[in-house]
């Protein structure tokens, strides 16, 4: 009774605050707790278990720590199951194709969005076909084109099909950077005597740097990743990509070679891990930039 | 200046080679498997004419009528999870975490650049019973839940395809939909607060609203490659138990590649693309009529 009213009214209201303030924020480090354990554990036990030995695989329980650390399961998955050879066959397939992705669809975005022409947006349109159409409607004839023209065996299979189902988005993406860049910028080097090619080189591939990189990524991505296309055309075991390979590594050890299997996967991974935590920031803005904006 | 930008050769130059490579190996192609619907055969045994034939086939085959319910099962199960676990993450990141979402966004993305084939064979590992129960096997056992093997069971490796596939993609959609939420102005958002909107309420009313194009966006993305599964099913459970878990995609796949039949896989084709074309159309429509009533 002594206290004066007005603090023994404002004191409960101003101690329930801080004690939902306090709820709030526990309730936001559980939520980012859970979601760091979702994303990292599997990582994190995939990894600690390309480590351990057969016996371990065998006889103790799969939370378990390694008993010995086994590095030499990363070397039997590199040579004897040949990820080595597949992650170089992956890259002579991606490289090629990418560059080709690049210098093609950046010039038919330029073409269809910048220069001024009859039918362009009939074209566009045409290309996003290829983006809802599935991969599976083009895969029987290209087989029997590649078989009959006696490309299969090679890795032109890969390196045609990839570049041609990257256009379509490739183009889509750059249609939607070009028109966001000013017009003037283009029409005030047409004023300094430029021809379209010039402008093209000179000044809309480099203005487009940063969408170029970006759309080079999704693409690195796709066809890095790409199971359809090169299993269908990948006929010979020596020009497996890696997802091939790593489909088909448990038949090649029967089963039963656990740890150089986790040590394959964990290559993978990693490997992704490590280029992406690189670049990830440019991955991000721009997946949400360019893909559905537009 | 418009001469300049509307010279005929240099679109030539700048776009034929786009357009030629698509309309070769992606265009031609799809007007061929077109045409293979109509014959029965394989490149060893030569093709003939089957009228419409595969189309009967297709009505009465009950093998394409499970994969294709297993296709929209799995494309309904999967962007229902996708998108609403995306946006929640994008709620979180723009209304819980704020400015410091970085890191998490960063997080939570990864898995979506993951090889499709190394998560899957993790996944494979995680929910194994042998040689030793894989860690989440151990964690439902030990919330009580005795699954057993399950790869064995139609719904058990539906389920892990469930998860395997949201844990993979959520992140993206997460920060698809994270861009749509800052590109609302946030004096709407504190004049919605003043007039004593605040959590679900402020979500309901404003932001969904707002954020309804992205979304709409989100969903069709999510529909047109789930619609298009195949890497995870193969690589995860092989569409099996027995064919339980087979989309069209793979079903295609087999037809074609392991029982020699082209023309009849290029129908399943056919309709895996009419049906990726028909629920577009569909989610267009019902946006649009959604939008004007709300």
């Amino acid at each position: 009774m002594t206290a004066p009213p007005r603090q023994a009214r404002t004191h409960p209201r101003a101690a329930a605050l801080r004690r939902r303030r306090r709820a709030r924020g526990a309730g936001r480090n559980l939520l980012i707790a859970a979601l760091v354990v979702v994303e990292i554990v599997p990582l994190l036990w995939l990894v600690l278990s390309s480590f351990k030995s057969q016996g371990d695989f065998i006889d103790n329980p799969a939370w378990s720590l390694p008993k010995h650390w086994i590095a030499g399961n990363y070397a039997d998955a590199w040579t004897s199951g040949r990820i080595g050879l597949y992650i170089r066959n992956s890259l002579l397939a991606t490289a090629p194709s990418l560059a080709l992705i690049i210098l093609l669809g950046v010039a038919a975005g330029f073409a269809l969005e910048v220069l001024v022409w009859r039918g362009r947006r009939q074209v566009l349109l045409g290309f996003l076909v290829g983006i809802m159409v599935p991969g599976q409607m083009i895969l029987l004839p290209l087989f029997r084109i590649y078989l009959q023209t006696g490309l299969s065996g090679s890795f032109w299979p890969l390196i045609i099909t990839y570049t041609a189902t990257g256009l379509p988005l490739t183009v889509f993406m750059m249609a939607t950077y070009f028109r966001a860049i000013p017009r003037e910028i283009l029409e005030a080097a047409t004023l300094d005597g430029a021809s379209t090619l010039g402008i093209f080189w000179r000044v809309g591939f480099p203005l487009a740097r940063n969408a170029v990189f970006t759309v080079a990524l999704v693409q690195f991505f796709f066809i890095w990743n790409d199971l359809l296309i090169s299993l269908t055309f990948t006929t010979n075991d020596n020009l497996r990509t890696v997802q091939v390979g790593l489909l088909n590594f448990t038949g090649q050890y029967g089963e039963t070679a656990y740890g150089p299997l986790f040590a394959a996967i964990s290559i993978n991974v990693v490997g992704a891990l490590v280029l992406y935590l690189l670049i990830n920031q440019r991955i991000i803005k721009g997946m949400t930039a360019g893909a559905v904006k537009g | 200046m418009r001469s300049v930008l509307g010279d005929r050769r240099a679109i030539a130059v700048l776009l034929a080679p786009a357009l030629l490579v698509y309309t070769l190996v992606m265009l031609v192609p799809m007007g061929w498997s077109l045409g293979y619907t109509f014959t029965q055969g394989n490149l060893i045994q030569g093709f003939t004419f089957n009228g419409l034939g595969n189309f009967r086939k297709l009505w009465q085959d009950p093998q394409a009528h499970s994969a294709l319910w297993f296709t929209l099962k799995y494309a309904l199960v999967v962007s229902v999870g996708q998108v609403l676990l995306g946006y929640l993450l994008a709620l979180l990141y723009v209304f819980v975490l704020r400015r410091s979402s970085a890191l998490i966004r960063t997080l939570v993305f990864f898995p979506v650049i993951l090889p499709t084939v190394a998560v899957s064979l993790m996944f494979q590992k995680l929910f194994a019973i042998a040689p030793q129960n894989g860690l989440a096997n151990e964690l439902t056992e030990a919330l009580g839940i005795h699954h057993g093997d399950w790869f064995a069971s139609s719904t058990g490796a539906f389920i892990v395809l469930i998860i395997m596939d949201i844990w993979r993609s959520m992140g993206f959609y997460g920060v698809l939909i994270y861009a749509g939420l800052l590109d609302i102005p946030e004096e709407m958002l504190e004049s919605a607060r003043l007039e004593g909107a605040t959590g679900w309420r402020l979500v309901k009313h404003i932001v969904l609203p707002l954020s309804w194009p992205v979304l709409i966006s989100a969903v069709v993305f999510s529909i047109n490659g789930t619609l298009k599964v195949f890497d995870s099913v193969l690589a995860l459970t092989n569409g099996g138990p027995g064919s339980d878990t087979t989309p069209l995609t793979l079903y295609m796949f087999r037809t074609a590649f392991s029982y020699g039949d082209y023309g009849y896989g290029s129908t399943i084709a056919f309709l895996l693309t009419v049906v990726c074309l028909g629920v577009t159309l569909i989610i267009f429509r019902l946006s649009r009529r959604d939008l004007t009533k709300g």
